[in-house]
């Protein structure tokens, strides 16, 4: 299957934007490079393409009921306006996807979910609509969207809009906000773990806001920015990556999001008998950070060893560009994922030395 | 993409720049293009023995992992050390920033890889 373009596929190749097949979409893996990319997102602002994202509607007089029974987090916890990270677990615990919430109304939401599992995702949804009264509507190729990340966000996205932005809140959002004249709907949200905004509009009129964001943001140091450096920043900041952290095989308390499966929720969901004995039995692994205490780089999928036998796997790893050393995420045996304990990862069939820390690598 | 003259190269983008019974050995332009920011060199030791095609090296950037295949079959005799504190060098002149120099074992080794008319054609190709 040949990969598809985003809305803003022409305006990438005449920013030099390196393309690559990224989850069956044509999208920049990095224009001037990944480094100065990253740089900027923490230090000005970066603007991304996310035009690949899933969007899914579901409304209708059972809404909030359905969305209790299809996901882990507690949905009825959000006022209009406001947005909630949850996820949608199989039977077994497994994780189907992790995904964005927003609340339109009592009856209205839109789910933002991961480009790769849209489809997945949305037969999910149906084949487990059961009797709730609603309906559920994949609106994907209908919407642009591009995120502003980094803490000159706010400052640049201002010169563009009357609404005054500073009034949108941290995992809120405003569904009318006009931006260099198109329409939008703006979250304050984003996956770097910097300030930001995330940008909603139709797939015809988000070239506009984006060339319009690029411009406004020239003199503050805002570069167009890759997935190459999305994917560095978010694993900084201790954020999870589906089928990296969590995935079919790996639940959301084994990835540590335990924060975002509501155990003690009144209402049944979907897995969470078998997340609720996997917690009261004790976990037998466990997502962990680590950083390397000799030269390498950790990568993906690499064994990580103690003793010499294995415990586990590597499932993001990176040189971090801001901290400018060797870290890892790593799926490990509960009994050795103790903070300060040294373990071994074998890059190139060679044990290198490691020391388990936090995954918040940011102390944002 | 900038190809040097008088280089030998293979299609794993290495290249070769000989000099007498000795040889310097590192990564075309294409390659580091390719990899991007590159953050990490690893290097051989002084007197290890590689045969043709075996890797040598590793050259990381942010985002990949590559492995260096050896040209023809050698001893290293020294390496870029400037390379293990700067792996960044490879990305500002890969042709000035060698890798490794090796002592040839076997001179007639080099017919098997390309000259550097015939590795533009490649790149050409290639792309």
């Amino acid at each position: 299957m040949v990969a598809k373009k985003t809305p803003l596929y022409e305006e990438h190749v005449k920013l030099g934007g390196k393309m690559v097949d990224y989850a069956g979409w044509f999208l920049p893996v990095q224009y001037e490079g990944l480094i100065p990319e990253h740089e900027a997102v923490r230090n000005a602002a970066g603007l991304f393409d996310v035009s690949h994202m899933g969007e899914i509607v579901v409304k209708g007089k059972d809404a909030l009921d359905y969305l209790q029974y299809l996901t882990t987090n507690d949905i009825a916890s959000i006022d209009t306006n406001q947005v909630i990270y949850t996820l949608m677990c199989y039977p077994d615990g497994g994780v189907v996807d992790d995904f964005l919430v927003y609340k339109y109304a009592d009856d209205k939401y839109l789910l933002v979910v991961n480009a790769a599992n849209t489809e997945k995702d949305f037969k999910w949804m149906i084949d487990n609509k059961d009797d709730f009264n609603i309906i559920i509507e994949n609106i994907s190729n209908q919407i642009g969207e591009v995120a502003i990340q980094g803490p000159k966000s706010e400052k640049i996205l201002q010169k563009l809009t009357e609404k005054d932005l500073s009034k949108i809140k941290p995992f809120h959002f405003d569904k009318e906000v006009n931006i260099a004249g198109v329409e939008c709907m703006v979250s304050r949200t984003g996956y770097t773990g910097e300030d930001g905004f995330e940008i909603y509009t139709s797939k015809d009129d988000i070239v506009k806001v984006w060339n319009a964001i690029l411009e406004a943001g020239k003199d503050e140091g805002l570069k167009p920015a890759g997935l190459g450096c999305r994917d560095t920043l978010r694993f900084e900041a201790g954020m999870p990556l589906y089928g990296n952290e969590i995935s079919e095989d790996i639940t959301p308390l084994e990835g540590g999001l335990k924060f975002a499966v509501k155990l003690d929720k009144e209402e049944d969901f979907i897995g969470k008998d078998a997340l609720k004995k996997q917690w009261e039995e004790g976990l037998t692994r466990k997502v962990v950070g680590f950083e390397l205490l000799e030269r390498g780089i950790p990568r993906e999928g690499y064994e990580v060893y103690k003793d010499g036998k294995k415990i586990g796997h590597v499932t993001t790893g990176y040189m971090s560009p801001t901290l400018k050393k060797s870290i890892g995420n790593a799926l490990i045996d509960i009994n050795e994922a103790k903070i300060g304990n040294e373990i071994d990862i074998m890059i190139r069939n060679k044990p290198v030395k490691a020391k388990i820390i936090s995954r918040k690598f940011l102390n944002k | 993409m900038k190809v040097v003259k008088d280089l030998y190269y293979t299609e794993d983008h290495e290249w070769v720049k000989v000099e007498g019974g000795e040889a310097y050995i590192g990564i075309a332009d294409y390659a580091q293009d390719q990899l991007g920011d590159i953050v990490y060199v690893e290097l051989p030791e002084i007197d290890d023995e590689f045969e043709q095609g075996e890797a040598f090296s590793a050259v990381e950037s942010v985002k990949a992992a590559a492995d260096v295949y050896m040209p023809i079959d050698g001893k290293i005799i020294e390496i870029n050390e400037e390379l293990l504190d700067d792996p960044a060098l490879l990305n500002e002149d890969p042709y000035e920033n060698w890798l490794v120099k090796i002592e040839i074992a076997d001179k007639s080794q080099l017919d098997d890889l390309m000259t550097s008319e015939e590795y533009e054609k490649f790149l050409d190709e290639e792309a």
